[in-house]
């Protein structure tokens, strides 16, 4: 088994093994809902950072650039903190649970989507602006024109935010403590492969998440091109 | 874009739903990555229907985690401090439960001669006056407590020297450490026996009464945290130190051998 990884990680999608699928089906679940909900907050604000003036937007922005190289170690802290018994969202019950994960992969994605539609939004108002207005639109309700014709791009940062977000070990260690079977997703349960000395399978659990997200990015490269040609 | 958010927001409602009683149990990534939890907790729950969710850290991690009300039991290994989180109210009553052993791990030439020492303080005497590499977990567990008690036995203060690297890590990761450099290192039985990543490492030094490590179980106390699942708690304490916990810890065996013992008194 611990011999050639690329064996190992072979039989064990050959062998469906239940307590793996399990693992994957949970790592897809907490990081896919953490990129839908930093997405429904994430592209409204950014786009209204781009398109709205107010006193304080140069800090805003600069928060926000910064916070895409927040450590994870450092959210799962701060959210351990705030989810813990003693803290003060204690009575949620939430530490250790899937939507404590979820909520500290939201919390280090949202900056990137934040970020990245800001920047396209702005640039492609700049692009169309004297279009737009003479079309009679105000700067808010061309939001959805411009984040629908950037689409192909915020793609890209939506991947960019999944990816964040499935490799991610530190913060999902902290706040779900890899619990079997409950918090145990794939990147925690490599380091503990790692740490029992399984290296064969940690390399092989590796290899299965490389493979997922490599789907992930073809399916959404074809839907990206599929929907330029579409969209001439 | 809409709605590939809106299909992923579905994904939300996939999450796994609560289970119907569970307890949380901090405890330490010797009993988790020996594998004793995967072997004990599925019988306890085949028995009492109860799920035991266990998050597995070092032993001062895993005391802090249960003193702030985040556990509804503890079970790790350091009983002094054990003690003292019972005397200062944050578990009910301590219980000891079993014991595996410490052995000293090095490369096999053991260029210190741990091998021909009286005792283990001797050993670690033996380690420092050679300058041989040494890997320490440094991160305040049960097995760094108890390594840090020897090398003041042997009448060493390592700290700093040159030949002495601190970890920062869990008991695995330590090891694959030590594997590498090569270095001592000082390990319970449970986790070195199944250890896949030796390298060149071997037991060099072994069977000393200080190296015995005893396993104790607290309850955390409700009238700190009231939300503490007393009835569940109390259960899987009662279980572990009932002559079927004790059958159940004394049958785990790794390549047939026995890694706990069971000891809770009668």
């Amino acid at each position: 088994m611990a011999d050639n990884p690329f064996l190992a990680a072979f039989g064990l999608i050959a062998q469906a093994d239940p307590a793996l699928m399990q693992i994957i089906g949970l790592s897809l679940r907490v990081s896919l809902s953490a990129v839908a909900i930093a997405c429904l907050i994430g592209l409204p604000l950014g786009a209204a950072l781009a398109l709205v003036r107010f006193r304080g937007r140069s800090g805003v922005i600069v928060t926000f650039n910064a916070l895409m190289g927040l450590p994870p170690v450092v959210a799962g802290l701060v959210i351990y903190l705030l989810l813990s018994r003693s803290g003060p969202l204690g009575s949620l019950s939430l530490l250790f649970t899937p939507w404590a994960m979820v909520l500290a992969q939201t919390v280090l994605i949202l900056p990137i989507i934040v970020s990245l539609t800001r920047s396209m939004v702005e640039d492609l108002w700049e692009e169309y602006r004297d279009q737009l207005r003479s079309l009679g639109s105000t700067r808010l309700r061309a939001v959805p024109t411009l984040l629908w014709d950037g689409r192909v791009s915020l793609l890209t940062g939506v991947l960019a935010g999944f990816g964040r977000a499935s490799a991610e070990v530190g913060a999902v260690l902290i706040v779900g403590g890899n619990i079997a079977g409950h918090t145990r997703t794939m990147t925690t349960a490599i380091t503990l492969e790692t740490n029992r000395g399984n290296l064969g399978l940690a390399v092989a659990l590796g290899l299965i998440l490389l493979t997922i997200t490599f789907s992930l990015n073809g399916m959404a490269f074809a839907v990206a091109q599929w929907s330029r040609r579409r969209g001439g | 874009m809409q709605r590939l958010a809106v299909s992923a927001a579905l994904c939300l409602g996939a999450l796994p739903a609560w289970a119907e009683t569970f307890i949380t149990v901090a405890s330490t990534t010797s009993t988790e990555n020996s594998g004793l939890f995967g072997h004990i907790l599925p019988i306890f729950k085949d028995k009492t229907g109860i799920e035991v969710r266990v998050v597995a850290q070092g032993t001062g991690q895993a005391l802090e985690t249960a003193a702030r009300g985040d556990a509804d039991v503890v079970f790790v290994h350091a009983k002094a401090r054990e003690e003292a989180f019972v005397k200062d109210g944050w578990g009910v009553q301590r219980f000891d439960v079993m014991y595996n052993d410490f052995v000293l791990v090095g490369p096999s030439d053991d260029p210190a001669g741990t091998r021909a020492a009286p005792s283990a303080p001797a050993a670690f005497k033996a380690v420092a006056d050679k300058g041989a590499a040494f890997a320490s977990r440094g991160d305040d567990s049960g097995t760094h407590v108890a390594e840090k008690n020897l090398w003041k036995a042997a009448g060493v203060d390592p700290v700093g020297q040159s030949w002495y690297m601190e970890t920062g890590s869990g008991m695995g990761a330590t090891l694959n450490t030590a594997a590498q450099v090569p270095a001592y290192a000082l390990t319970d039985r449970g986790t070195w026996l199944s250890f896949q990543n030796r390298g060149p490492l071997e037991i060099t030094f072994q069977g000393d009464k200080v190296l015995f490590n005893q396993y104790g179980v607290i309850l955390v106390n409700p009238a700190k945290h009231p939300h503490v699942k007393v009835a569940e708690g109390q259960a899987f304490i009662d279980w572990l130190i009932s002559d079927e916990g004790q059958a159940a810890i004394n049958g785990y065996k790794v390549n047939g051998e026995q890694l706990f013992f069971g000891n809770a008194a009668k």
